[in-house]
């Protein structure tokens, strides 16, 4: 993965970036759009990549810092190669979201917001992900996983690479 | 069994595909609209009672009226795809389901503002939602459905991705973010119909708002109105979660009951129990007992009960539930998605949070309650936004209706 503490664009990530910024009337409002291109090609949002990007849209590393840390989708800090995210919001917590983030922390031996020794899982607690009809549910990378039970929860997290 | 509207593409086999929605009569509407005077379109939407159904059912046609008559500046159509009040899921079915009922919609009510720019903001977790979206504004595009060929100067679709916060689902923080910022809401007035995304005039409309819209087109708004209530016309979708038999998408004309949504439509509540209490619309929406659940689920309605419809998110709660324990993590949400921006919303989501959580643990005190209601009540209508007074209702409604459980839970000293 490219270097998130020497951040640089390839050409063709440069043309990206040059469309999206085209797509509104203001190029700032491809900052959003940008910082997510940035997480995947670089793995998380370092202090250099905001500075990188501030340039890429003359604002400086100040408001890029200000915009990164408003947002939960943004990691400030290296991430494991998966993300699990548990909703607690108020259907997933009437239907049992304590046991899952229990049996979380059980298999993976880490707290909400930390991620394993081994690098492969981060896992948080997150509000709601708007699909409570399949509460208790969750996030896994991509894909929403419901209708969870804490051995359903061991099932999927034995089957992350 | 009522007849099927905003859902009925839903259950055909590759209902996201543009195929199957033409097959279904999908674009006939836009046949219509296209030929009609912006202002006719505008009327009709007035005349079929459509309210905005994210949140805050403003009268559709209304709205689009406040765009300034005869301005030659861009106006932009924003589609709050931002779903978000814990409790509701209607959009994402949309999205996944009848994307193409989406960009329908959006074509007309861009016709009707002048809009020659769409842009869609889809909250960042929903990547499923987003891919098949766009996959669907791909085959519009391939089709000549959008781009130059649209009459009137062309119109655009721009798909946008939040990156995870609730406040973007206000209008005004949404335009925010939309603009590359912080998702802070503005002041109004301005309202965005003058100054909006990018200081231009600018209409959002929620997602399911926008798909009521070739319905409307193709049967007349008088068939609209006269699905609905007196101020409200239409159908619309329930997101219905927590302890019923059946939690799901529920769409019913909105003079259907609250009790029939639990009862009828949801199959009553898990395992024969009693049902304790239910939230109407959304985490935002004060709290209701069995005894006020024989309301319409318009925007009447729940107002009536001192609540409010909102997202029309339905969250139940069967007896086994413990109230302060559910207003601890409603509280928990709030002070952790305020934005930060209004000293009354930062500072009484954050020290609410503490009280409703020392409650439960066993370490409350006797004057908590009566402090998070006078928090509650103090800040309340003095901020930028609605997401404070969002907040309030729980606050006071979960204490107020449920005092004796929350005092004998503060006297006994044990954990909820």
């Amino acid at each position: 993965m490219a270097d998130p503490r020497n951040p640089r664009f390839t050409d063709q990530q440069l043309a990206e970036v040059r469309r999206l910024q085209g797509l509104y009337p203001d190029k700032r409002g491809a900052l959003l759009p940008v910082l997510h291109m940035a997480q995947d090609n670089f793995g998380y949002i370092s202090l250099e990549i905001e500075a990188y990007v501030g340039t890429l849209f003359d604002l400086s590393a100040a408001h890029v810092h200000e915009v990164v840390t408003f947002y939960t989708m943004y990691f400030q800090q290296p991430k494991g190669r998966h993300v699990v995210a548990v909703c607690h919001n108020l259907s997933c917590h009437l239907m049992g979201a304590k046991d899952i983030i229990e049996r979380c922390k059980t298999a993976l031996g880490v707290a909400p917001g930390e991620t394993t020794k081994d690098g492969k899982v981060t896992l948080l607690t997150v509000e709601c992900l708007c699909a409570c009809e399949q509460a208790p549910m969750m996030q896994v990378d991509d894909r929403y996983e419901g209708l969870l039970t804490p051995d359903k929860v061991d099932g999927i997290l034995r089957g992350l690479a | 069994m009522a007849e099927k509207i905003l859902t009925k593409n839903f259950d055909l086999r590759d209902s996201h595909t543009l195929r199957v929605y033409r097959e279904a009569g999908g674009y006939r509407a836009w046949d219509k609209a296209r030929g009609m005077e912006p202002a006719a379109i505008t009327e009709e939407v007035k005349k079929s009672n459509l309210r905005g159904l994210g949140g805050a059912g403003f009268p559709t046609g209304v709205k689009w009226g406040f765009i300034p008559k005869g301005s030659t500046a861009p106006k932009y159509l924003v589609v709050n795809a931002d779903e978000g009040e814990p409790g509701t899921f209607k959009d994402r079915y949309i999205l996944e389901r009848d994307p193409h009922a989406l960009i329908e919609g959006m074509l007309i009510a861009a016709r009707a503002i002048d809009s020659r720019v769409g842009f869609v903001y889809i909250r960042g977790e929903y990547v499923q939602p987003w891919r098949i979206f766009s996959a669907a504004v791909k085959e519009a595009y391939d089709a000549g459905l959008l781009g130059a060929a649209v009459p009137g100067g062309g119109f655009d679709i721009v798909i946008h991705r939040g990156a995870g916060a609730y406040i973007c689902g206000e209008e005004t923080g949404l335009i925010s973010s939309l603009e590359g910022k912080k998702g802070w809401p503005k002041l109004k007035p301005p309202f965005p119909a003058i100054k909006g995304a990018f200081g231009q005039p600018t209409i959002v409309n929620n997602v399911e708002t926008l798909v009521c819209l070739p319905h409307i087109l193709t049967r007349g708004a008088e068939w609209f109105a006269g699905l609905g209530t007196k101020t409200q016309g239409g159908t619309r979708l329930y997101s219905v979660s927590g302890h019923v038999v059946r939690p799901g998408v529920v769409e019913a004309p909105v003079s259907v009951t609250l009790r029939q949504l639990i009862y009828e439509h949801c199959g009553g509540i898990r395992g024969g129990r009693a049902l304790k209490a239910v939230v109407p619309g959304g985490a935002s929406a004060a709290i209701l007992t069995p005894d006020e659940i024989d309301i319409p689920m318009d925007v009447d309605g729940p107002k009536s009960k001192g609540s409010m419809i909102g997202s029309a998110g339905v969250i139940v709660m069967d007896d086994t539930v413990s109230i302060p324990d559910a207003l601890m993590v409603v509280a928990r949400f709030y002070a952790h998605e305020s934005c930060g921006q209004c000293t009354p919303c930062r500072e009484s989501t954050g020290w609410i949070y503490k009280m409703s959580h020392r409650i439960v643990e066993g370490k409350g005190r006797k004057e908590d309650l009566d402090n998070i209601l006078d928090v509650a009540k103090r800040g309340a209508g003095t901020t930028i936004c609605a997401f404070y007074d969002g907040a309030v209702g729980p606050y006071i409604s979960y204490i107020e209706k449920f005092r004796d459980e929350f005092e004998a839970l503060i006297r006994s000293g044990a954990h909820a």
